[in-house]
């Protein structure tokens, strides 16, 4: 353990360069997503074309939560005034930065899905609001006021530009600290980053609830939002520790230590169980009430194909990172975070498909060419637009009014 | 200089504090023990500071109250007086956590105070021990045992050398009790 050392030679001006099997490797992967969902789309099988849509839903909506949580991540380091993420910040930017690109992408898959009725046709069909129909649907047409075809669409483009906005602006300033220093840009970010955190808060429930909950819409819990939030910010976490992780193997960022890492484990293996006790709240009020139109949600969930995949679920997002992650060292060696991080990258996958499928293909859901291509397509598409991203800039905030403390950083 | 149990150097500056615990070292001087107003990154590595036991007494404590929370729940709701609450069964697993789990975070939570006072000597009514009252305050005490280290001369060499801004020969470990 060095002294109390005030001069250090890390390369400040460091760069990372995106090219080589990384690049080829996510480019290969977007293809094997373009096929995939073609393959889905033109089959000319009705289910898989809706099972399509399922898949690029969950997986449209997995990469804009994560590059969503990027946002927050920044977000929240500039409100707690945290010193310790100062020397990574670069990466939940990077993730910020392309929030807009997620959020486009995932407009388009629920403006076609919801007007090709592929998706959210629960309560988007023909007649279900009209009383002389034989498909009117009281409950439906109770709300409509709320779910309707402008207002959902006008939500989803609110909603999603909001954080993109406040995403863009939080990353302009951060590099414009590089080339200026001093405090302005700290300050700005401070306030925007607390006005950004009040909008988020309010409006992440209500998004899970159209984008995810909505799929049927008979049902609700008021517990949605934050179970969304939890899986959000874990998988946002788990993302942040794989990038790291990664640039760490290829030489870049030795600023980062095992110290910082330990954090990130702290948080992914707290946020775990807030995702556990989350799950449950909302699980065991409708056990124990037992009416009929909230338990439907589980019953369907308890059916034989999906069963093993419930249990799944909670074994891979809440044992596994408590088990693995309780210990200090594990936090804290490269490889034991990186597999935690995958795993629960994979259970958060999980999470999503036991959400989305049974309200969609219910007991036509499959695992397969669509499931697997899509997902690879996406972490594709992720990887090179991330990398890429953070190739366009300094790998480290090197005007970070903590970075140094960031620098010192121990526990 | 034979009654003195402990020299005690006091630094007002924490960069001094380090750079003197680094020169001891060098000359295998043992440090007792070093005791500063506020947390100093870096000090436990440097002085060799075994990890906290206190996560194991969490864990038993914790053990303690999922065993409690537990007992109490089926006591009541299955030994004793069971009720038919929504037709459910009375030992109805999903029931029972909650309760295990706040029994088992209260336990953990108030038997790691109560290590912790115990161990520290802190428990209300108990006259702290403290070898330097100022290193509540603003200095930075490096203690070291007299009877370990014989050379008292190179010891206060050191300290002074290095920025203390006073050396203490003390008779009595703990000055709190006078």
């Amino acid at each position: 353990m060095g002294t109390h050392n005030h001069h250090h030679d890390y390369n400040f001006n460091e760069r990372y360069e995106f090219a080589g099997k990384a690049k080829t490797f996510s480019i290969i992967a977007i293809v094997v997503g373009i096929a995939a969902v073609a393959y889905g789309m033109l089959m000319g099988d009705h289910i898989l074309v809706e099972r399509t849509y399922a898949n690029l839903l969950l997986m449209g909506y997995y990469f804009t939560c994560v590059c969503a949580a990027g946002a927050f991540f920044v977000a929240l380091q500039y409100v707690t005034q945290s010193a310790w993420s100062a020397g990574l910040v670069r990466i939940p930017q990077a993730m910020a930065g392309i929030l807009p690109i997620a959020s486009i992408i995932l407009l388009v898959i629920v403006g076609l899905g919801l007007s090709t009725h592929n998706l959210y046709h629960h309560w988007y069909a023909e007649g279900l609001t009209d009383p002389n129909s034989p498909n009117y649907d009281s409950i439906i047409a109770g709300k409509s006021w709320y779910l309707n075809f402008s207002g959902f669409l006008s939500r989803q483009v609110i909603f999603m530009g909001l954080y993109s906005i406040f995403a863009i602006i939080l990353a302009k300033l951060s590099y414009k600290e590089d080339l200026e220093g001093g405090l302005n840009s700290y300050k700005k970010s401070f306030k925007l980053s607390a006005i950004f955190l009040v909008i988020f808060g309010f409006t992440t429930p209500i998004w899970s609830f159209d984008t995810i909950m909505s799929l049927e819409a008979h049902w609700f819990s008021t517990m949605f939002g934050w179970y969304n939030f939890a899986a959000m910010w874990v998988s946002g976490l788990c993302v942040i520790t794989i990038v790291l992780i990664v640039l760490k193997k290829a030489g870049y960022m030795s600023w980062v230590n095992e110290n910082h890492l330990h954090d990130l484990g702290k948080l992914i293996f707290g946020f775990s169980i807030f995702w556990t006790y989350v799950w449950f709240a909302q699980f065991i009020l409708i056990w124990y009430a037992n009416m009929p139109e909230e338990t439907v949600y589980f019953y369907k969930r308890w059916e034989p194909e999906y069963k093993p995949w419930f249990w799944l679920n909670i074994i891979i997002n809440f044992l596994a990172p408590l088990l693995l992650l309780v210990d200090r060292d594990a936090k804290r060696k490269q490889n034991a975070m990186l597999f935690v991080a995958i795993l629960l990258l994979a259970g958060h996958w999980l999470d999503y498909y036991i959400m989305i499928m049974p309200g969609t293909v219910e007991s036509h859901r499959g695992f397969g060419i669509v499931e697997i291509g899509t997902a690879l397509g996406f972490v594709g598409l992720f990887t090179f637009l991330v990398m890429s991203k953070l190739s366009k800039q300094g790998l480290v905030a090197k005007n970070h009014p903590f970075l140094d403390e960031s620098l010192h950083h121990q526990i | 200089m034979g009654n003195t149990k402990y020299i005690l150097g006091s630094f007002a500056d924490p960069d001094d504090m380090m750079h003197g615990i680094d020169k001891l070292q060098k000359n295998n001087v043992s440090i007792y023990d070093c005791f500063t107003p506020m947390p100093i990154h870096g000090i436990e590595a440097k002085l060799g500071v075994k990890p906290s036991r206190l996560p194991i007494a969490a864990f038993c404590f914790g053990a303690l109250g999922t065993l409690l929370g537990f007992s109490l729940l089926y006591y009541t709701m299955v030994h004793d007086w069971p009720m038919n609450i929504g037709g459910k069964p009375s030992f109805a697993i999903p029931n029972f956590v909650p309760v295990t789990f706040e029994v088992t975070i209260l336990i953990c939570a108030l038997g790691m105070v109560a290590t912790f006072f115990y161990r520290n000597h802190l428990f209300p009514g108990r006259t702290p021990r403290v070898m330097d009252l100022r290193a509540t305050d603003d200095r930075f005490i490096i203690a070291i045992d007299a009877h370990e280290n014989t050379d008292h001369a190179l010891i206060d060499t050191i300290l002074k050398e290095t920025g203390a801004v006073e050396v203490k020969y003390n008779d009595r470990k703990y000055v709190s009790y006078e």
